[in-house]
């Protein structure tokens, strides 16, 4: 007797068929990873190949063997380092927030709103990055705990009250003094970061990580070119 | 599909109900689908087929404007992650309680894996088309492209994989820590290691299906992406320019690699009191074509000095470039050089600056011009047209793995940037960026693509992540214009997949965009308003032997009547000839496959004509002559 669980399952089937099918029109072909397995679609199959050393040989290797990542895995210290990380952007965000709240200067609003769209999504960013991988993420105000190891270059509280205290082109002088060395702080986590054994070995975290040297960098000289500006007003 | 239907039918006539239903729904998914690409081509931005496109991995929504999909290859075994192989992590199903079964036991999921097996960019030479991706690469024969062969799969890991042919030699691009010298797969732990390779690798493809590797260059920042730049006067050797991004590797590790020195926070050394600092300077490596494992950096040229004080930083002290632009930026190293040898110039888009440099002596590049803008943050890459008049910088805001292209993002932000050369300086002309916006699950930017030989005009096909393939024109570089699109919807997972196109490169009459995930796409264009068939026809016709997208050649286009009819339907869009000469040129173009004696002779008397409008007319000087000159070519073909 057809049963309605089997109907669904009989449905949920041929639908995955028929999707397929569907897909398929006279310029689309998409064959699955499955069939194209270690073929091509004319003549002698496809070889899967692992190179030597140079100079040596190339040898033929299996499909297990290509997708054997277990040695590039994420550790400790690259946990470390993204829930550092979090709060250091987490305070950066805190900083743009006071300067759209005191600063006319057009120029440093511009670079404010950068860093402003870009941390935030990184922080979105390295928040799912540890969900996926069942790591604790820190909460918004964490930085702000009694007691929490401020990550280098990041403000103290005494710090941040007297950039909330500061107003005209003193704010402008004080937040790009702070922002450089914030900048210098997260340079420095990165330089730990592949100072570790095993770290970074992990793509998304390399590529994050370099980005970071990067990005921050060339805003490190942007904001001293900026600072030089001011003494000149 | 519809015999099976009727298959079904017959045999399974109990379940016919739901063959009916199965049928409904595999319509409305059909139409669905469909849909997309029969929309009118309004492109206001809410309106644009390209926003709200359906997920999925191999059945994501599609929308096209002016361009088709002719083909997808799906990435080969070994080079995604079997459990993953969209990329993103399977999240457990809800279990559904159901009658004397089981709940179904959740199946292992694990972080996800995708990024590992990222491919990136395309070269091509000959019918043989090589795929790197951060694994290795994969080489396929596109001499049909229409049924696209694979030839071989190669694993040798350290992305970004960035791949350039020349001759039998396939040369690779590795940064990343875990490269091993070996092409091991399991990386290297230790922060200071004999066994770590960031670098350029040489292939021996001799053998396209057994590729060797022969040489690994190792380099102080390792390469993030290189250039191939062949020396006319030095036949027995090629060059290659390897940009590196990435942390400065330790003394111990590498000898000569030397980094700023850091006391705490602070950066105390000045550059120039180090003058071997790695930070300011990219390598150029010498390949000796008959022998490349003796390949070796032989310059590691200063092109950041300032020509007046010879400080190696000095883009870095800024100089004043005068009124509003003293935002100049630290520039310390490159992120991508292009070459245009036959100009004898190259661009370097180096973080925060895009810098036009003279290469007449390959080994000791020159910086002529830079320039500085306050809406960038990182320029990526730079493309020239092909008379070597303008340059395309691309600001990859992001790095490529983020969305950057939300309604909310700004537009002169992770775009490009087109500048005019003129008397060797850098003339700012607009921003063109994506014009769809995209969602906040689809990374998007502006990236690697090349330029689509039509000849009169300049026009790029571009990728941008998930924000698909995009074709724009920028003949007017104050005024571009987008003329055709490929866009899919988001790869699944809930967090946003990294995915879409890395690279997509014109090459011999076909698109091939490279994606991240789904493999490789071949697509080709279609004619429209903006792009007749003649003019397809005429860049279909120019034939490369070679293409290295970092490194560009002089297109040149063989007089036809197809290139003679690109110019006719040019001039015709923009009212820039009179419609008796369209009428008569027209006329004459067909009679080409059976001429008379006097065919030679009335195309010379049009193009005299067409000369004399060009004198009149100077907006449309350049096509009239372009044109003219095509028909006196004909004419003399004939003779």
């Amino acid at each position: 007797m057809l049963t309605q669980v089997m109907a669904f399952q009989y449905l949920a089937t041929f639908a995955l068929v028929f999707l397929t099918m569907a897909c398929r029109s006279a310029a689309v072909d998409p064959l699955s990873p499955a069939e194209n397995a270690g073929q091509s679609e004319v003549g002698t199959p496809a070889p899967l190949l692992q190179g030597g050393a140079p100079g040596e040989a190339s040898r033929n290797i299996t499909v297990e063997e290509a997708t054997d990542l277990s040695g590039i895995q994420h550790t400790i210290a690259d946990v470390a380092f993204m829930q550092g990380m979090i709060g250091h952007h987490a305070q950066a965000l805190e900083m743009t927030t006071l300067l759209y709240e005191r600063s006319t200067w057009q120029d440093i609003r511009m670079l404010a709103q950068r860093i402003d769209v870009s941390q935030a999504d990184e922080i979105n960013m390295m928040q799912g990055w540890l969900v996926v991988r069942d790591e604790g993420v820190p909460g918004n105000a964490d930085h702000h705990a009694h007691g929490t190891m401020l990550m280098p270059g990041m403000l103290t509280p005494d710090q941040m009250a007297e950039l909330a205290a500061a107003t005209g082109s003193d704010f402008d002088r004080l937040f790009l003094e702070y922002m450089i060395m914030h900048h210098q702080g997260a340079v420095i986590m990165v330089e730990e970061l592949f100072a570790s054994p095993g770290a970074a070995q992990e793509s998304q975290i390399f590529n994050f990580a370099s980005d970071v040297i990067a990005d921050q960098s060339m805003e490190i000289t942007r904001m001293r070119r900026m600072r030089g500006m001011l003494e000149n007003r | 599909m519809t015999a099976t239907m009727i298959a079904l039918r017959r045999h399974h006539h109990r379940r016919t109900r739901l063959t009916l239903a199965l049928g409904l729904i595999t319509g409305l998914l059909m139409a669905n689908q469909g849909l997309a690409q029969e929309q009118a081509p309004h492109h206001r931005q809410r309106e644009d087929p390209r926003v709200g496109l359906a997920g999925g991995f191999l059945d994501a929504g599609q929308a096209a404007h002016n361009m088709e999909l002719v083909r997808n290859l799906p990435k080969p075994e070994g080079f995604y992650d079997p459990e993953q192989p969209a990329g993103a992590p399977r999240m457990p199903p809800e279990p559904e309680p159901e009658e004397g079964e089981e709940a179904p036991t959740n199946p292992p999921t694990r972080p996800p894996q995708g990024l590992s097996y990222t491919n990136s960019d395309l070269a091509f030479i000959d019918n043989y088309m090589f795929v790197g991706n951060y694994h290795g690469f994969n080489t396929y024969s596109v001499e049909d492209p229409q049924e696209v062969e694979r030839l071989a799969s190669f694993v040798c890991p350290g992305g970004q994989g960035d791949v350039s042919v020349y001759g039998n030699l396939l040369f690779m691009s590795v940064e990343q820590t875990r490269g091993r010298l070996d092409c091991g797969v399991g990386g290297v732990e230790e922060p200071i290691s004999s066994e770590r390779f960031r670098g350029v690798r040489i292939f021996d493809i001799s053998d396209i299906r057994r590729p060797q590797q022969v040489a690994a260059i190792q380099t102080c920042r390792g390469s993030h992406t290189h250039t191939v730049v062949p020396d006319p006067n030095d036949p027995n050797n090629v060059y290659i320019y390897g940009q590196g991004t990435g942390s400065v590797r330790d003394g111990e590790e590498l000898d000569g690699c030397i980094d700023l020195e850091r006391e705490g926070r602070e950066v105390v050394q000045d550059p120039d009191e180090e003058p071997d600092t790695a930070l300011f300077s990219i390598d150029v490596i010498q390949v000796p074509i008959a022998a490349p494992d003796t390949a070796r950096i032989v310059n590691r040229p200063r092109i950041f000095a300032d020509p007046e004080t010879g400080s190696i930083a000095g883009l870095w002290q800024g100089g004043d470039h005068g009124e509003g632009t003293q935002n100049s930026r630290m520039t310390t190293q490159c992120h991508d050089i292009t070459v245009f040898a036959e100009h004898g110039l190259a661009a370097g888009a180096c973080a925060g600056n895009g810098i036009l440099m003279d290469i007449s002596d390959p080994v000791n590049p020159v910086r002529i011009h830079e320039v500085v803008d306050q809406s960038f943050a990182y320029w990526h890459s730079a493309t020239f047209n092909n008379d070597g008049t303008k340059v395309v910088f691309t600001d990859e805001w992001g790095g490529g793995g983020r969305p950057r292209c939300l309604a909310t993002d700004a537009p002169s932000w992770g775009a490009n940037a087109i500048f005019d050369i003129v008397d060797r300086k850098l003339v700012f002309k607009n921003y063109y960026k994506l014009p769809a916006p995209q969602s906040e699950l689809e990374n998007c930017v502006a990236h690697n693509g090349s330029l689509i030989p039509v000849p009169g005009r300049d026009i790029m096909v571009q990728s941008w992540y998930q924000g698909g393939i995009s074709v724009f024109d920028f003949t007017d570089s104050a005024n571009p214009t987008e003329i055709a699109y490929f866009d899919r919807g988001p790869l699944p997972g809930e967090l946003g997949t990294m995915g879409g196109f890395w690279s997509s490169y014109w090459y011999n009459g076909y698109i091939y965009g490279a994606g991240i995930a789904r493999g490789v796409d071949v697509l080709k264009l279609t004619p429209s308003a903006h792009l007749s068939q003649n003019e397809i026809d005429a860049a279909t016709d120019v034939e490369l032997g070679v293409f290295n997208a970092q490194n560009q050649t002089i297109i040149e286009w063989t007089p036809s009547v197809a290139v003679a009819r690109s110019y006719l339907d040019q001039l015709s869009r923009r009212n820039g000839i009179r419609a008796s000469h369209v009428e008569a040129i027209d006329g004459l173009l067909n009679q080409f496959d059976q001429p008379n004696a006097e065919l030679p002779g009335e195309l010379d008397a049009l193009a005299a004509e067409l000369e004399g409008d060009a004198r009149l007319l100077p907006n449309n000087a350049s096509r009239l002559n372009s044109l003219a000159e095509t028909l006196q070519d004909l004419s003399a073909g004939l003779r």
